[in-house]
């Protein structure tokens, strides 16, 4: 008996893919039960923050004299009145708007341009770095809250220089983070091997070394939210930021804190809005760190 | 599009013609300078390279032997321009190297590295197919021929298209990801491999398997090989002919047999006691040499090994020993192409071992 194998043409080459990097970190972020609890009270703050208007109960600007400081829980009132009687849970969730663009924006910008210089200084080394490097320290070498305390005095009051001197003060730390990751990179043999096939440095800044360094750079700059969302209440509790009667969180603490013995639980609410954002931001940039962070 | 038959080509053909060598290295000098005190620059420097010159033939293996810290792989980064010599010049056949006729961007098309590392020296986010494609893509190969040659080339190493195209290094073993590094090198299709400490990181099986796919390789595409290694036995397997480098400096040069049957450098014959032998009445007792390279900073004036050497006399700390074949008069068998830089050999140089002056020899 001859037994008859199937004999089949091969088929035409199925090309594998594998996965592919953010994939597999997007799949490791998805089971790390702290960052996807973070990540969903950002993503519930800033739906609440772009849906303001419709989600908010009342006019958080309209005040009432004669019920002011209610407690949390007064009817109406959720979350009680601040001290000209305005709805507190309707000037929180307006207030998410201005905290968001405070702790968001100064980062963003900061990135940019903190990773193009930083970038630049490490792949350019020598004469390049040493100019980038030392005009940063000039920066480092004051406290940030100061730094930025000082710029926004001096550049007079009002958001857009707060958000200016934010970003300032964000610039030198990325700068850093970059350069040092950069100079990392740069000395490994995948760089090497790309100057050795001949390619210019753009091409290698392009292909090799952006999908390398921008990772860690951006895990760093969400760290760094929390810190501006802070430092922008700091701002805005000092008059420097944004102004009455914008219900900004920072700036709610300041006008409550007068109120912390007839209400404390009302006066404390702008700081643990706070609060709860910057851990938010903090747990999520740590949990991206260690899904990105492949020892491999 | 067939990356293999259009690459292969004799290894004597090319401008110079077949006595032209591949690549001449003339006077080749790195020193490292070391950082300076604050304010002002230190005159200290790390001779890490110190006058090398050689030529490395078409066609042949020519393997670079010699301790950690020798200057092997400052070579290998000189060779590519991956630092910028001192001093020296690199003729590529008969052309100079940066010159007009030989811009650096198409001498490096025509030579490629391998490098110890494989996993550093493959971009961890890039798939290996892309990683093979980024050569030929720089030098204006289409993006679709570029991939088509990557993967060509992947079969060419034994590792299925298929399969492995689309993986990240991460996925891959020491050896694929090796055989992924000679493919990338391979694909800007160069006349010079340079392969430094290319197996020295892999299990001995594989080790033995990359071999032979780089033999197979350099008959399929007609390559010469620079094979630095500090493993002498598998230098010697592979060498048409063998360099022995010492504190920046050539020692001996010489065919491969030749040099290991019969070294003229007290060095050489140093390193060749050194090598394992498989037969346990041969094992070696006696250490051959002992203590520590000098420090390249302040390398020993004169012959450089003449702080370690067994025949050392006055004039070795005094004379620069230059490369010389050994006189016939003592090693009947000598080649002319097999040379040391010992004081031994040179006629007239006052070491009392060496052969008496050419004037008081006739």
């Amino acid at each position: 008996m001859v037994m008859q194998l199937p004999l089949t043409r091969p088929a035409a080459p199925v090309f594998e893919r594998s996965e592919g990097y953010w994939s597999s970190v997007f799949r490791r972020l998805r089971r790390d039960r702290v960052a996807v609890a973070a990540l969903a009270v950002i993503l519930a703050i800033v739906a609440v923050a772009l849906l303001a208007d419709y989600v908010a109960p009342a006019d958080p600007y309209r005040g009432a004299t004669l019920r002011r400081l209610r407690p949390i829980g007064t009817a109406g009132f959720p979350l009680g009145t601040d001290e000209l009687g305005r709805d507190m849970l309707s000037r929180l969730i307006h207030g998410a708007r201005w905290s968001l663009l405070m702790g968001v924006t100064p980062v963003l910008v900061a990135f940019v341009l903190g990773s193009a210089a930083g970038i630049l200084a490490g792949f350019a080394g020598g004469r390049i770095n040493t100019v980038i490097m030392r005009s940063v320290d000039v920066l480092y070498a004051f406290p940030s809250v100061l730094l930025a305390v000082a710029l926004s005095g001096a550049l007079g009051a009002g958001l857009g220089n707060a958000l200016l001197s934010l970003t300032i003060v964000f610039v030198p730390p990325i700068v850093r983070v970059a350069e040092a990751v950069t100079t990392q990179v740069r000395g490994r043999d995948y760089v090497e091997a790309a100057r050795a096939s001949g390619a210019g440095a753009f091409t290698i800044v392009r292909v090799h070394v952006l999908g390398n360094v921008l990772g860690p750079i951006f895990v760093y700059a969400t760290g760094l939210v929390s810190v501006s969302m802070i430092l922008a209440s700091g701002l805005s509790f000092l008059g420097l930021g944004v102004r009455p009667p914008e219900p900004e969180w920072g700036l709610m603490l300041n006008t409550l804190r007068t109120a912390i013995y007839v209400n404390p639980w009302v006066a404390a609410l702008p700081g643990v809005m706070i609060f709860v954002t910057s851990i938010a931001f903090n747990l999520f940039s740590d949990g991206l760190r260690s899904a990105m962070d492949v020892k491999r | 599009m067939n990356g293999g038959s259009q690459a292969a080509t004799d290894p004597g053909s090319g401008r110079g013609g077949p006595a032209q060598p591949l690549l001449t290295v003339r006077g080749l000098v790195r020193h490292f300078a070391l950082p300076g005190k604050l304010l002002g620059r230190s005159k200290a420097a790390v001779h890490a390279v110190d006058g090398v010159d050689f030529d490395v033939l078409k066609g042949e293996t020519l393997g670079i032997v010699g301790e950690s810290g020798c200057g092997k792989s400052t070579t290998a980064r000189l060779l590519m321009h991956l630092i910028n010599p001192s001093a020296g010049e690199l003729i590529f056949d008969g052309e100079k190297v940066g010159s007009r006729e030989l811009p650096l961007r198409e001498y490096r098309r025509q030579v490629q590295m391998v490098f110890q590392d494989s996993y550093a020296s493959l971009n961890p986010r890039l798939t290996i197919e892309a990683s093979i494609a980024f050569g030929p893509s720089v030098h204006g190969v289409p993006r679709r021929q570029a991939v088509e040659r990557a993967r060509d080339l992947l079969a060419r190493v034994g590792l299925d298209p298929a399969r492995f195209a689309g993986r990240y290094p991460h996925e891959l073993s020491g050896g694929q990801r090796q055989r992924v590094n000679i493919a990338r090198a391979l694909a800007l299709r160069p006349r010079l491999l340079i392969l430094d400490e290319a197996v020295s990181a892999l299990d001995k099986s594989v080790e033995a398997q990359v071999l032979n796919l780089l033999a197979d390789l350099k008959q399929e595409f007609g390559l010469t090989y620079l094979f630095i290694s500090h493993d002498l036995n598998v230098v010697r397997f592979v060498s048409d002919r063998v360099m022995v480098m010492y504190l920046g400096r050539v020692a001996e040069i010489g065919p491969s047999e030749a040099l290991f049957s019969a070294a003229l450098h007290p060095y050489t014959a140093a390193l060749t006691r050194s090598m394992p032998s498989m037969d346990p009445d041969a094992r070696t007792e006696a250490p051959p040499i002992a203590g520590d390279p000098p420090n390249p900073i302040d390398p020993p004036p004169g012959c450089r090994f003449h702080t370690r050497c067994a025949f050392v006399a006055d004039a070795c700390a005094r004379r620069t020993p230059v490369l010389t074949p050994a006189p016939a008069a003592v090693l009947p068998s000598a080649r002319p192409d097999h040379r040391a830089a010992c004081l031994m050999l040179e006629p007239g140089s006052g070491h009392p071992r060496a052969p008496a002056a050419p004037a008081a020899a006739e």
